[in-house]
């Protein structure tokens, strides 16, 4: 797996003071770049790893007729080292990216390296997983889409290898998940990329991966679902997707991350929440969703219930993705008076308020599915008061920032709608010193007045 | 955050959904100075709610990426043979064997010990090899099937069924049914994906995988697929 365990890749020892240090450096460049929308490049990869050459020799760009003997060595060497040598030497060479455009350039060399990369001989594989590695790094479009056709063909052989083997057959899978999600974030991607992605054999194929159960090599399903975000936050066809029963697929997913995720050793599935969290959420937001019963599909309450196993999950070891969570909740609870109404008959209000002093951003988002539910009329109000929710409106009415007081306020005006009692326990419980405090902000006055209009009238 | 314990027992259960409780909207809701309209919402590709989520991954990215530098340790054995009868391939590692075995032993066809990288298709190889019935319905109708799943093509010859491969699905043409001669070495991948040819008794110089010739075994070993006789 593209981790610390096993297959291609691992990581580097290291000192836990200087890593700490390290990672927050780290941290701070990505999050510059991504600002910059520089994250796609995928010299920020590398950018802090210069590759220490073995035997003390760099990397040189290799002409044509190099690239093709290291080849025709890896291909038909009869030394299993010479071989593994010979892709070696190739590797280092498509560092750079002239090697890189000679390397596509060359007639058969692709093929022969997707042949390399079937190979019953363990080592060829990985060393030639590691070739293509080095070619999803490319910052050229052309090199990228180079790997493309063989990538189709890929899946088909690759897929047929059942998980629970050690083989370095998953390791290919894998990176082959990687270089297509490489491929997927490049600029012109949208245009020119996805388009005859979504026009392959390709996207079946990730479903297939994704589908879950025992079998799940969940160090592919993460990188193809990475892969299906990219393609999907996109918005190039989506409703293709959902014929492809896209949404069925992550939704069973779903329920099996909740299922597994607190009990597993695989730290894999953990890495698969954030893609299927957003895939699915961007997904709902589709008008195709309709049309295709994707939206019968997500009301069985078995959703509901695992987004909020998961927001239990996050927030113990990622509470930064606590709102990625709440997106699908609200996307769930928007048009859904069958999910709004499961929130309130399986006792989950409660939790959703206990998630409220995280941050900023998150209380809004959990008011914002509040109000979903409370939208939805008296019969839900009733169930809303007497309970938590009006004491944790109070608390919110406290914080200073004005986008929750905003999103407060609204909520507060639905309660006193639809449930006119809450309104009176509101003054009972100083409602209106609590909304004095905000009576001067400038995107709050209006509404602040005509709260505490309705709850004197009543 | 404390879940009830109700939770994780509908999980386990079976689907279903809530019986709505019945909508009823008053037009006040919502209107000026308030705002909220329950909505779905979407994020497209560069938008910074996304910016958490990204960073965490490339860093994590990063973290493993670390590691390409230097040749990943395998824990060494001492030297052992595959234990098949007829295989002769040595070992020092229990990967390189795993991944051997799962190559060239796990899905073999029991009459001619080809091997073949997935159950789908040494299905279909047997199919097309070792089932006479399948000889006689192939001249009236178009029996080979395509081997990528999902796709439900099918076709005269093998051949045909090869150019749809290659045309359609993207396969390297000149892969698959390029049979090395008296091969000493070992089997390609090209080897191993081969279903069917066009002369049936074509097996003289195909697929060895050692350079001593494979017997077949006394009796058949217990992971070894056996034919199973199809249905349809």
């Amino acid at each position: 797996m593209l981790s610390p365990r096993q297959g291609l890749l691992r990581p580097v020892g290291c000192g836990v003071e200087e890593l700490r240090r390290r990672r927050r450096e780290r941290e701070a460049a990505l999050r510059r770049a991504r600002r910059e929308q520089q994250l796609v490049s995928k010299r920020l990869l590398r950018d802090d790893t210069p590759e220490e050459a073995e035997g003390g020799c760099v990397a040189s760009v290799l002409g044509e007729a190099e690239i093709q003997q290291f080849l025709r060595l890896a291909q038909r060497g009869t030394e299993e080292k010479e071989r593994e040598g010979a892709l070696v030497s190739l590797r280092r060479g498509l560092q750079h990216p002239e090697t890189q455009q000679t390397f596509i350039r060359l007639e058969g060399s692709m093929r022969t390296l997707v042949g390399l990369l079937t190979s019953n001989q363990a080592l060829l594989q990985l060393e030639a997983a590691r070739c293509l590695h080095e070619l999803s790094h490319s910052e050229q479009s052309e090199v990228a889409e180079a790997c493309l056709p063989a990538t189709s063909y890929l899946l088909t052989y690759l897929a047929g290898h059942s998980a629970d083997l050690i083989s370095p057959h998953l390791a290919v899978l894998e990176a082959l998940g990687y270089a297509l999600s490489q491929l997927l974030q490049a600029k012109e991607a949208p245009k020119k990329i996805i388009p005859s992605v979504l026009a392959s054999p390709i996207p079946e194929r990730m479903l297939r991966l994704l589908q879950p159960g025992p079998k799940l090599n969940s160090g592919a399903a993460v990188e193809f679902a990475w892969c299906l975000h990219y393609i999907i936050c996109s918005q190039v066809n989506n409703a293709l997707l959902i014929t492809h029963g896209a949404v069925s697929t992550l939704g069973l997913l779903l329920l099996y991350l909740a299922g597994t995720v607190q009990s597993s050793e695989d730290a894999g599935l953990e890495l698969l929440v954030c893609p299927v969290l957003r895939c699915l959420s961007n997904l709902l937001s589709e008008e195709a969703v309709e049309a295709g019963g994707g939206q019968v599909q997500l009301r069985d309450e078995r959703v509901v219930v695992s987004v909020f196993i998961l927001l239990q999950f996050l927030l113990q070891k990622h509470p930064s993705l606590l709102p990625e969570g709440l997106w699908l909740l609200n996307n769930l609870t928007a048009n859904s008076p069958s999910i709004c109404t499961s929130l309130l008959s399986l006792d989950l209000i409660k939790p959703l308020l206990q998630l409220l002093p995280v941050s900023n951003v998150v209380s809004v988002l959990v008011l914002t599915v509040l109000c979903n539910v409370a939208e939805k009329g008296p019969a839900y109000c009733q169930h809303l008061w007497p309970g938590p929710l009006l004491p944790s409106l109070l608390d919110t009415l406290t914080f200073s920032d004005t986008e929750v007081v905003g999103q407060s306020l609204e909520l507060l005006q639905l309660l006193f709608l639809y449930r006119p009692e809450a309104a009176q326990a509101f003054l009972q419980q100083s409602g209106l010193q609590a909304l004095k405090r905000h009576e001067e902000e400038a995107q709050l006055q209006d509404r602040v007045h005509a709260l505490q209009q309705t709850a004197l009238h009543r | 955050m404390q879940l009830p314990p109700a939770v994780h027992a509908r999980l386990a259960a079976g689907p279903g959904a809530a019986e709505p409780l019945p909508v009823e909207r008053d037009p006040a809701a919502g209107a000026a100075p308030f705002r909220f309209a329950a909505r779905l919402v979407r994020f497209p590709r560069e938008h910074e709610f996304f910016e958490e989520g990204d960073v965490q991954r490339h860093l994590y990215l990063q973290d493993v990426l670390t590691g390409v530098a230097g040749v990943p340790e395998r824990p060494r054995v001492p030297e052992f043979t595959c234990q098949m009868a007829g295989c002769c391939q040595v070992f020092d590692t229990l990967e390189d064997y795993e991944h051997h075995y799962h190559t060239l032993h796990r899905n073999v066809c029991s009459f001619c010990k080809r091997a073949f990288p997935s159950g789908h298709l040494l299905d279909i190889h047997i199919l097309e090899w070792h089932d006479s019935l399948f000889q006689v319905l192939s001249e009236r109708q178009d029996m080979y099937q395509c081997l990528v799943e999902g796709c439900t093509e099918k076709f005269k010859t093998s051949k045909d069924r090869k150019d749809h491969l290659v045309r359609h699905h993207l396969y390297p043409g000149d892969f698959r049914f390029d049979k090395p001669k008296k091969s000493k070495g070992p089997a390609t991948s090209m080897a191993a994906m081969e279903v069917s040819t066009e002369a049936l008794g074509d097996d003289g110089d195909t697929m060895e995988v050692c350079s001593e010739h494979v017997t077949p075994p006394p009796e058949p070993v217990g992971e070894k697929r056996s034919y199973r006789h199809r249905s349809v």
